[in-house]
């Protein structure tokens, strides 16, 4: 077991370089990140400077190297376009999106998991019909276009929710506004992962209750709730630990897009605007940290997954 | 075992007809029996065919600009205009030409890219597997859109980078499902029977091994074209995909960012989004109607 | 059999480790002996039958024999060729004659291929025919094994477990081979398909002149179709000679264990003496120190912990008769 949780993060050492790599090599396409580092509003005496103490005129790798040995140190540089620390930014933009992301996380949880299950044990009837139809429809729906759609007629025409921001300007803080604000993008954000949640619990339940267990616990003339409950669902949980881990990535990808339609001040509007301007330093830091965060969501789903389940090897 | 050979197509009975169809006609048979499947796929072939009419039946260019800006529908443009005056209709139906092509080039990029790289990590194994399946973890850490999204700002929005962005970014699910794929087979009589009948690696991989994979290949293909299309939609809505003058249905949501444009005129948003809805759901639904007729639990 | 006795591939101290996975904190090198030290000939147009539990490492030898396991030390010489050091361009030409049929033929033909394209792309990759010829190469190979004409134009799927058989043989047999490994040919069939197919096996072998390493389960399948037969134990040869010698005058306290446990329809072929096994089959990562078999041998002595018996003559007969237990030798003369 713990041979396993320590080979885990061996395996993730190389991929966590292969990330900075990847990362580096990307920038170094667009300009030098080392001078990114540096950033613009610097005298040209300053830069040379700077150059020689960096190394600019060192060989790529010796550059790279240098690069992450202060990326290990926290700094990542400074913005182009607001001459602040990267990690500043991202640190201010950090709270909003973590907001947004964990109650969607929540939320399309609690709506997957009963239909998941509901349309598993009730398979082929008409619920499970139009459970399933109707996930497949919804993941087959662009979430800007539901967003545009939502604005329209919840902003637009009914006048009943705001469409952009965390807070009415010019207005004290109050929960129910922040909350009035998030119904929009919140409810987005579920729809647009909320299908695949539910197939995938389905698909998992369904594979669970085709096993001999089941049937013997079946036979044996305990309760079909019963089996459900005590049996079925404690092994369901591998699958939900799994949807948690694949969630995160495309909760981070669905925030830009979502931010971006209802100006939502998160790291997706930072990303978007970073990449709008260029600002590579940004652009870099801000890839950087969600590639990390992955890694770290993977890496704790692969543990978790080997404690719920015994049968996995740990070799 | 001795029987009288009979000369072919001459007292089949229709039992044996079945019994004797090759593998793709059973899987026909059984696609044709997945009733949204197949309406899918006779609506993406109507589609392809409208837009392939389009320059002929269309009184306008896609990128003509007429003298009526921002019109609503009427009888001489049945979707209205844009702003700039060109006709809703001529767009949109150009514009899915585009984002399917888009999608299906993509798709084919990152099939290609996935099969060649599965194959070579499951069958060779080894230091080969280790550091392509290390890629493709490196690859699957980024959040996806992300990614794209900086690829694009690096090396420029435009159709042909798009092609290539969306193509790269997306083999590394299928190569893990080739390389799974063919770890499995590896290990299969037909498979070793080849080995030390001393035939080349090359037709091993790809006469032995790949027709058994084609089955989950071309199901997860459609996925990935689904997925495709909805990238491809989001990035030249946020400016970074296919670039104007081209329409693509991405990009003709673009204007609807504006709220007045949102808000007086829909049918300059409302119906590429309803059609990219379109398109996706039938490549889904096809792709669900491809998993059944594959499905070894109901062949026969 | 007796008259020119010419050894067609003489295999010498093949070895097979595979690296075991230890259940502690850090690995530790351990690894399954599944083929240790084993050296044995088969003579030209004989059946060789080899014998032994699961583990015991029967079919890894025979695996090793065509290529698919590659030998971790050792010679396997055919026709005085090394296989084993050979690169396997080299050796292209001689890697044909060597063939394998499979247990299972459910898996052994790939069921997207119609059979004409099962049997005619290594026979056009070996050059064997040219595209002229073809039909011509395929009917005779059906006609071999028994197997209607119209067979060509259909999948693997139509067919029963004993035609799919006598297809795994046809396509072992379409590049001419001199030697055929059977590896549990019949063992995964009905059992009133089996003496059909090992029927085959034998005029097959008549007609054609080929030479079988038969592998097998238990001693009854190969008693029939073998000529001689070498028993295998925990990666070791317990055991050769002849069938007849092997049944009535067994030199090895395993072999007499097997031939107890096989249900023979004769009981007077039995010979006087019957020994059951008792305990599970050691594991081959820490197989026992050595004779192997000590662990369930009712004769063993304090020797055996220690001493690892070599595989020596027996009798002096015209084909010799190796055992690898000169303890029980001893006992026995001690008795008379």
């Amino acid at each position: 077991m713990i041979r396993y949780i320590l080979k885990r993060l061996l395996i993730a050492i190389p991929v966590l370089l292969g990330i900075t790599i990847l990362d580096y090599f990307i920038m170094s396409l667009a300009g030098n990140p080392m001078e990114m580092m540096i950033g613009p509003r610097i005298t040209q005496a300053a830069i040379e400077e700077r150059a020689a103490l960096l190394g600019l005129d060192k060989p790529i790798l010796v550059q790279y190297w240098n690069w992450l040995k202060e990326a290990m140190q926290g700094n990542f540089g400074y913005s182009f376009k607001q001459n602040l620390a990267v990690t500043r930014l991202i640190g201010n933009n950090v709270a909003p999106t973590v907001l947004l992301m964990g109650l969607s996380l929540v939320l399309s949880m609690l709506i997957a998991i009963p239909a998941g299950i509901y349309s598993a044990v009730h398979q082929y009837s008409k619920t499970d019909y139009a459970i399933v139809t109707a996930s497949f429809i919804g993941s087959s729906v662009p979430s800007f276009f539901l967003a545009l759609t939502m604005v329209y007629f919840f902003n637009l025409r009914l006048g009943w929710l705001p469409s952009s921001g965390m807070t009415t300007l010019g207005t004290a803080w109050s929960l129910t506004d922040t909350l009035r604000h998030m119904v929009l993008p919140v409810g987005v954000m579920v729809f647009s992962v909320v299908g695949v949640n539910i197939r995938y619990i389905r698909a998992s339940m369904l594979e669970i209750m085709e096993q001999d267990y089941l049937r013997t616990a079946k036979a044996k003339g305990i309760g079909r709730r019963r089996v459900i409950n005590k049996h079925a669902l404690r092994n369901a949980l591998l699958p939900i630990i799994t949807i948690f881990g694949m969630q995160i990535p495309m909760l981070f990808s669905g925030s830009v897009v979502i931010e971006q339609v209802f100006s939502w001040p998160g790291l997706g509007l930072l990303t978007m605007s970073s990449i709008l301007n260029r600002d590579y330093p940004l652009i870099m830091g801000v890839s950087l940290l969600s590639a990390v965060v992955v890694l770290i969501a993977n890496l704790v789903t692969d543990i978790l997954y080997a404690i719920v389940d015994p049968t996995i090897q740990y070799t | 075992m001795q029987q009288a050979t009979t000369a072919p197509g001459l007292d089949r009975s229709l039992a044996e007809r079945i019994s004797h169809e090759t593998y793709y006609q059973t899987v026909f048979r059984r696609f044709r029996r997945h009733r949204p499947g197949f309406i899918s796929l006779i609506f993406l072939g109507l589609m392809l065919l409208l837009i392939a009419v389009t320059p002929l039946l269309s009184p306008y260019g896609p990128n003509q600009i007429t003298s009526a800006f921002s019109a609503m529908p009427s009888a001489e443009h049945w979707l209205g205009t844009d702003q700039v005056g060109r006709d809703m209709l001529t767009r949109l139906m150009t514009g899915s030409g585009i984002s399917l092509f888009v999608a299906l080039l993509a798709t084919v990029v990152s099939t290609l890219l996935g099969v060649l790289l599965g194959l070579a990590a499951g069958y060779f194994g080894g230091w080969i597997d280790i550091i392509i399946m290390r890629v493709t973890d490196i690859v699957m850490s980024f959040p996806y859109l992300l990614l794209v999204l900086v690829a694009a700002a690096i090396f420029g929005p435009g159709m042909w980078n798009i092609v290539l962005i969306l193509g790269f970014v997306n083999w590394p699910g299928m190569a893990r499902l080739v390389r799974s794929n063919v770890m499995s087979l590896r290990g299969v009589n037909y498979v070793q029977g080849s080995q030390v009948a001393g035939m080349p690696t090359i037709y091993i991989l790809f006469k032995e091994i790949l027709p058994n994979t084609i089955a989950p290949v071309l199901i997860y293909a459609t996925s990935v074209m689904a997925q495709t299309m909805l990238d491809e939609a989001a990035l030249s809505f946020l400016g970074m995909g296919v670039q104007a003058p081209t329409a693509s249905l991405g990009n003709l949501l673009n204007v609807a960012q504006s709220y007045t444009i949102l808000e007086t005129k829909p049918w300059m948003w409302l119906p590429p989004g309803l059609m990219t809805i379109l398109l996706v759901v039938a490549v889904n639904f096809i792709g669900d109607a491809l998993r059944d007729a594959f499905d070894p639990r109901n062949l026969q | 059999m007796a008259e020119e006795r010419k050894v067609l591939l003489r295999v010498e101290n093949l070895r097979k480790y595979y690296p075991a996975h230890s259940q502690g904190l850090w690995p530790v090198k351990e690894f399954v002996k599944a083929v240790d030290d084993v050296s044995f000939d088969i003579y030209e147009g004989e059946t060789l039958g080899l014998v032994g539990e699961s583990g015991s490492g029967k079919s890894t030898v025979g695996r090793q024999l065509v290529a698919l396991e590659k030998p971790d030390g050792g010679s396997i010489l055919y026709r005085g060729t090394d296989l084993v050091k050979m690169s396997d361009r080299a050796i292209r030409e001689i890697r044909r004659e060597i063939q394998m049929v499979f247990q299972d033929p459910n898996s052994s033909l790939n069921p997207r291929k119609h059979i004409r394209e099962i049997l005619a792309e290594p026979m056009l990759h070996h050059k064997l025919v040219d595209k002229a010829g073809l039909d011509k190469a395929l009917q005779e190979l059906l006609d071999l094994v028994s197997l209607p004409r119209n067979t060509l134009g259909r999948y693997p799927y139509e067919f029963s477990g004993g035609q799919r058989q006598r297809l795994g043989i046809a396509k072992a047999l379409s590049l001419q081979p001199k030697l055929l490994v059977l590896d549990e040919p019949v063992s995964a069939l009905d059992v009133s398909i089996q003496a059909q197919i090992l029927n085959l096996l034998r005029d097959l072998q008549k007609e054609l002149k080929l030479t079988y390493l038969f592998i097998a389960h238990g001693l009854g399948a190969v008693h029939y179709i073998s000529d001689r037969i070498a028993v295998m134990y925990l990666g070791k040869i317990m055991e050769v000679a002849t069938g007849t010698e092997l049944f009535c005058e067994p030199r090895h306290p395993y072999t007499l264990a097997l031939k107890s446990a096989d249900p023979l329809p004769d009981p007077a072929r039995r010979g006087g003496l019957d020994i059951v096994l008792e305990g599970e089959v050691p594991s081959a990562v820490n197989p026992p120190s050595g004779c192997r078999f000590h662990t369930r041998c009712p004769y063993a002595e304090a020797s055996c912990r220690t001493d690892v018996p070599p595989l020596v003559a027996v009798s002096n007969g015209d084909i010799p008769h190796l055992a690898a237990c000169p303890v029980w030798q001893r006992q026995r003369e001690a008795r008379q």
